[in-house]
């Protein structure tokens, strides 16, 4: 059974948080196709979090078809997931970024400027049409 | 959560509350949806418990009403009573009552009482039913209190400073009963607390108490959505008087301004951020009273 985490201090909000860990561990292959993921009052008597946020989080995966609703039995991961990345490139992006951060960090960047860089790059990157 | 409940499972309005020459509430009008978690924050002696203990039955009001599901809790009609649930601040138990005791008290004392599910919750979590409530952990006697409100199969839960005494452990171990509650029933939920860091993760709903008056509310998401930091230049006028400004934080070079609404169109060398549930009530709780004047009755043109 896939198993959810919550960091309260993250700034992201909790239901993003729970969406992004499905995202994620689709795209590592944590969850295939036909898994069934917990039911809202699993997740909410595990992490001790509002049903709301769980079934928004449900919802916007739903919204997105990374799952389905079955009535009665819960949800579950599609039969056709969207393009998953080969855990090779995974592994490969990894280090390159692992890399770029000792370099950053050699430079004497800071935690705190080199995420305010990646956002800058990222959304000049998204201005550009390049992500 | 598949109900949708149009209803409110409290409305208040123009709700004052005075003891002798203090007044505790002022002009409170709230509304909560049904199948909400609701923080009730703000500083000591703002006023919560009493809002609490008006929302239950246990004062009436100076002047103003209060609607729970419709009815007044302050005519203690048993099935107005029935729906709501109360644990009250360091939630006081017999002491000397053994836990199965206050089971059985509890079911002679209500309506409805669901006594096999508070045995089998406290058994789930391995508090045995022959201690007396006394020579209970606080942290156990928590949720001996909780499972005694939630027997009850209330359809408005009150809560005053639920975790105020607990450990973080014990403190997590309410929070998943509460939720799991809230999952399992959809029960209304209002808790007053001090620890707004933890509050986000388990409510939707925010009511923010100052000075006896509301200074916010309503769904946090929305709220936060609403709210904006601004980073800038320095800039020296009467920015606080500003409607939408809440508040202006001045340093040497630059000013932080906490806006709704976006209220302060964007002007150049100005960073818009997200603001954070803490910072958010923080801002409004540095709030100074809508008059400038404390609660006191003699302040006010209706003192008697």
């Amino acid at each position: 059974m896939f198993v959810f985490r919550l960091d309260s201090n993250s700034g992201v909000p909790p239901y993003l948080q729970l969406v992004q860990q499905v995202r994620q561990a689709l795209l590592l292959g944590f969850l295939q196709p036909g898994d069934r993921l917990p039911l809202i009052r699993e997740v909410v008597e595990s992490l001790a979090i509002n049903p709301n946020t769980v079934a928004k989080a449900y919802r916007q995966l739903e919204h997105e078809a990374l799952v389905a609703g079955r009535p009665g039995q819960g949800t579950f991961v599609t039969e056709t997931p969207t393009a998953t990345v080969s855990p090779a490139i995974y592994t490969s992006l990894r280090r390159g970024l692992k890399t770029w951060l000792h370099r950053a960090y050699t430079a004497g960047l800071d935690e705190e400027s080199i995420n305010g860089l990646f956002s800058t790059v990222h959304h000049e990157a998204k201005v550009e049409g390049v992500a | 959560m598949t109900t949708v409940e149009a209803d409110h499972a409290v409305r208040t309005a123009g709700l004052d509350k005075r003891y002798r020459r203090t007044w505790a509430l002022r002009d409170c009008t709230l509304t909560l949806p049904a199948g909400r978690v609701a923080a009730l924050v703000g500083p000591n002696g703002a006023g919560k418990t009493t809002l609490l203990r008006l929302l239950v039955g246990l004062l009436a009001p100076t002047r103003g009403s209060v609607e729970v599901f419709g009815q007044s809790p302050a005519t203690n009609t048993a099935t107005a009573l029935s729906r709501i649930g109360y644990v009250a601040q360091d939630h006081p138990l017999y002491r000397r009552f053994n836990v199965a005791d206050l089971l059985r008290f509890g079911h002679a004392c209500n309506l409805r009482f669901d006594r096999g599910l508070a045995e089998r919750r406290l058994a789930a979590l391995g508090i045995p039913l022959h201690r007396k409530a006394g020579t209970l952990s606080s942290g156990q006697q928590a949720q001996v209190a909780l499972a005694l409100a939630l027997a009850k199969r209330p359809d408005l839960l009150v809560l005053d400073e639920p975790l105020a005494s607990l450990d973080p452990l014990a403190r997590r171990e309410f929070l998943q009963v509460l939720m799991g509650a809230v999952a399992a029933d959809g029960v209304t939920v209002v808790f007053s607390s001090h620890v707004i860091g933890e509050l986000e993760r388990v409510c939707d709903y925010l009511v923010v108490l100052n000075h006896g008056r509301i200074a916010l509310s309503g769904d946090i998401e929305s709220l936060l959505a609403d709210h904006r930091l601004l980073v800038g230049p320095r800039t020296a006028n009467n920015l606080d008087h500003t409607p939408s400004v809440i508040e202006a934080t001045h340093a040497d070079r630059h000013t932080t301004l906490l806006v709704r609404d976006g209220g302060i169109p964007p002007a150049p060398g100005w960073q818009p951020q997200a603001v954070g549930l803490e910072e958010l009530v923080l801002g409004y709780l540095r709030l100074p009273a809508p008059d400038g004047t404390g609660l006191a009755a003699e302040d006010s043109e209706d003192a008697a």
